[in-house]
């Protein structure tokens, strides 16, 4: 089966004066048509760079150095090609084309996603137009229609609202409205629902959701919310230090997590199993200087589970199948296996 | 119930903004940010205070602290445990002054919280020199104290908060309220700006220093599953007002207000072995400038009434210790966490 975005070896460096950093270093993904796939890590995981790779959007000094973005597009005639989206030049008329058009994306703070000077309705408007031959009229007739579908309450009045007027939750749902408005069949979702309450999170959770089923497209989830990415994903990818540690179906995941690192993070969020008052468990220490290149393990050193075994620090770093569609990179696993 | 004194008593505090508009500023309504809370806190417990943002809940902390006068209502603080009970809500500045010491607090952002111009002796050292309360070698002593208690060397001592990560600085943060022995700490989303592993190590450092010093907390979080594991008692906020105050264990079996039940549902979860069921509430909260006629709830509320829409609910108990605003709270049942599976 052909996948819709395939995402190979991935590389992006960050040249600074003081060395490289290294914000994604090898990361191999999939996703298919309709399906979530869900990227959780914490801050300086290098989560964020992937998302904004596929776009071709990596801000100065930060270069794609190696890998492969394989984006199946459609060409019109019902078929698709691949492109490889590494090799196209961001600031192209082909990149241009792409971005909004087949891959969207939706930001955690939508209040920097819209200018403040011009209403919702004129930049969705703006976005479609860019993008298909449309006239105004029937432009701002779509744009209506999506305000409606993403939950805007009386949207032919809306349309004509500026930014600061709205709400953060109908904000972000502004800002769906936008993403959505050319049908884009990937979207990358980067922390749209850090900002809000929960129980405004989960209308747009629920949101994001139903309109995945409508419009049949994917997503490409990222978080650093464990809960938050079991509700949405099929399939989870956990980034560490611009790695990726672990891959599962989201129930092998979060039922049988077999990487140290994961099983770490789980933990630390209290459950209704965990006794109220009882120490909760962390991870010790830091991550690694984000300068020194790491061949081994980016866990070594903070992991609980392999006592410092040398095997863990010299291995280099491979993602090794354990399970079927379960992929993990901890040497003591693997080498088991 | 306990007899023993309460530590701070609030009773029915009220915080309305004026709300100013045109050229000649006329008041022409308030923002009722509070509006009627009350609650209780106990030497060395943790009171938990919940709520969506704009719910009231910092501003609470605030008036706890002395950063806003209230505009009705009461902030008994009794810190010698005699009683000896002041309002802090009311009292002169100059009298306020002595008790200063007693109420601390622990910010959000630990970037923003700490001047970057201080090192960390500095900061620890700042409040003893002000306050009189140690210097010289006896100075020194205790700001050595104070970083050994949040699990920072005497090394860290010279340097500047830029050089520290954020689970760090959040520690210097605690190490500084401590240094006048507070009896009571305001801690305002003290882990919402920390990764999961480092908000593990910060609350169990608070857990730590409150069953070593005997603190009182009043732990203010949207996390309700954080919220659950730390605090005794929690006071649950919907714009402005209480809607729910109970001891946790009772709070999460078995809420009594619609609220609570919908906050609880929709905490993501991770848990694979129970089925989930979300209740996802329509729209938003209230706007308090002009909260809705009878319960502020009642527009987003699957069980509301007509009765609901008309007159508005007092908090009340409903069983000893366990106090909710709703109409209905005996004969609805609400589903705790076990039957919605949550996973706090």
């Amino acid at each position: 089966m052909s996948h819709l975005l395939e995402v190979d070896n991935l590389k992006v460096h960050f040249l600074l004066d003081e060395g490289t950093v290294r914000a994604v270093d090898g990361v191999s993904f999939a996703v298919d048509k309709g399906k979530s796939l869900g990227i959780v890590g914490e801050s300086g995981s290098g989560k964020s760079v992937i998302g904004q790779s596929i776009l071709r959007i990596v801000p100065q000094p930060g270069k794609i150095v190696d890998g492969k973005i394989l984006l199946a597009k459609a060409n019109g005639n019902g078929d698709s090609e691949l492109i490889d989206l590494v090799q196209v030049p961001p600031h192209s008329r082909v990149m241009r084309a792409i971005r909004g058009r087949d891959v969207a994306m939706i930001f955690q703070e939508p209040m920097n996603s819209f200018s403040p000077l011009h209403t919702i309705g004129s930049q969705i408007i703006e976005a479609l137009r860019l993008h298909s031959d449309v006239s105004p009229s029937e432009a701002r007739e779509q744009a209506v229609e999506i305000l409606a579908k993403v939950g805007i309450p009386r949207p032919q009045y809306l349309v004509d609202a500026y930014p600061h007027q709205l709400s953060g939750g109908m904000r972000q749902r502004a800002m769906i409205a936008m993403a959505l408005i050319c049908r884009p069949r990937i979207l990358i979702a980067d922390e749209p629902t850090t900002a809000l309450d929960v129980t405004i999170q989960a209308q747009i959770l629920d949101l994001l959701k139903q309109l995945q089923q409508e419009f049949g497209m994917s997503i490409l989830f990222i978080s650093h919310n464990l809960g938050v990415i079991a509700d949405i994903s099929d399939d989870v990818l956990v980034v560490y230090f611009g790695r990726v540690m672990e891959r599962a179906p989201v129930d092998v995941l979060f039922k049988e997590p077999a990487h140290p690192y994961t099983k770490a993070l789980l933990r630390s969020v209290p459950g209704i199993d965990t006794p109220v008052r009882t120490p909760l468990a962390t991870i010790e220490g830091t991550l690694p200087n984000p300068l020194v290149e790491i061949p081994g393990c980016p866990f070594f050193g903070r992991c609980h589970e392999c006592g410092g075994d040398s095997v863990c620090r010299d291995q280099p770093y491979e993602l090794t199948q354990i399970d079927e569609r379960h992929y993990v990179a901890c040497p003591r696993i693997c080498i088991r296996t | 119930m306990n007899s023993s004194p309460y530590l701070l008593e609030v009773q029915d505090l009220k915080k309305h903004f004026p709300l100013r508009r045109g050229m000649l500023k006329k008041t022409v309504g308030s923002v009722k940010a509070v509006d009627g809370v009350s609650f209780a806190v106990r030497p060395g417990e943790t009171l938990g205070l919940v709520g969506e943002s704009g719910c009231g809940k910092t501003t609470v902390g605030r008036m706890i602290m002395g950063g806003y006068t209230p505009t009705a209502g009461h902030i008994w603080f009794q810190p010698n445990g005699d009683s000896s009970r002041v309002d802090i809500g009311s009292i002169k500045p100059k009298e306020m002054r002595p008790l200063r010491r007693y109420i601390q607090m622990v910010f959000q952002d630990p970037f923003a919280s700490l001047n970057p111009r201080m090192t960390v002796r500095e900061i620890l050292s700042e409040p003893l020199i002000v306050n009189k309360v140690a210097k010289g070698r006896e100075l020194e002593a205790r700001v050595r104290e104070l970083v050994d208690l949040v699990g920072l060397q005497v090394s860290h001592l010279g340097r500047y908060p830029h050089a520290f990560s954020g689970g760090q600085r959040q520690r210097i943060s605690i190490a500084r309220a401590l240094a006048l022995y507070p009896k009571l700490l305001v801690a305002d989303e003290p882990t919402s700006a920390l990764d999961v592993s480092v908000q593990a190590q910060i609350i169990n450092l608070a857990m730590e220093i409150q069953d070593r010093l005997g603190l009182a907390y009043v732990f203010i979080s949207h996390d309700l599953g954080l919220v659950r594991h730390f605090s005794q008692r929690i006071v649950l906020m919907y714009v402005g007002k209480v809607v729910e105050y109970a001891p946790a264990g009772p709070l999460f079996a078995r809420p009594r207000h619609p609220y609570t039940e919908a906050l609880m549902s929709n905490v993501p979860t991770t848990r694979r072995d129970v089925t989930t069921r979300k209740i996802i509430l329509k729209g938003e909260p209230a706007d308090p400038v002009s909260p809705p006629r009878g319960c502020a709830f009642h527009p987003r509320c699957l069980y509301a009434r007509a009765l609901c829409s008309e007159t508005e609910p007092q908090l009340r108990e409903i069983e000893p210790g366990h106090l909710a605003a709703c109409h209905f709270a005996e004969s609805l049942n609400l589903a705790g966490c076990g039957a919605l599976g949550c996973v706090i």
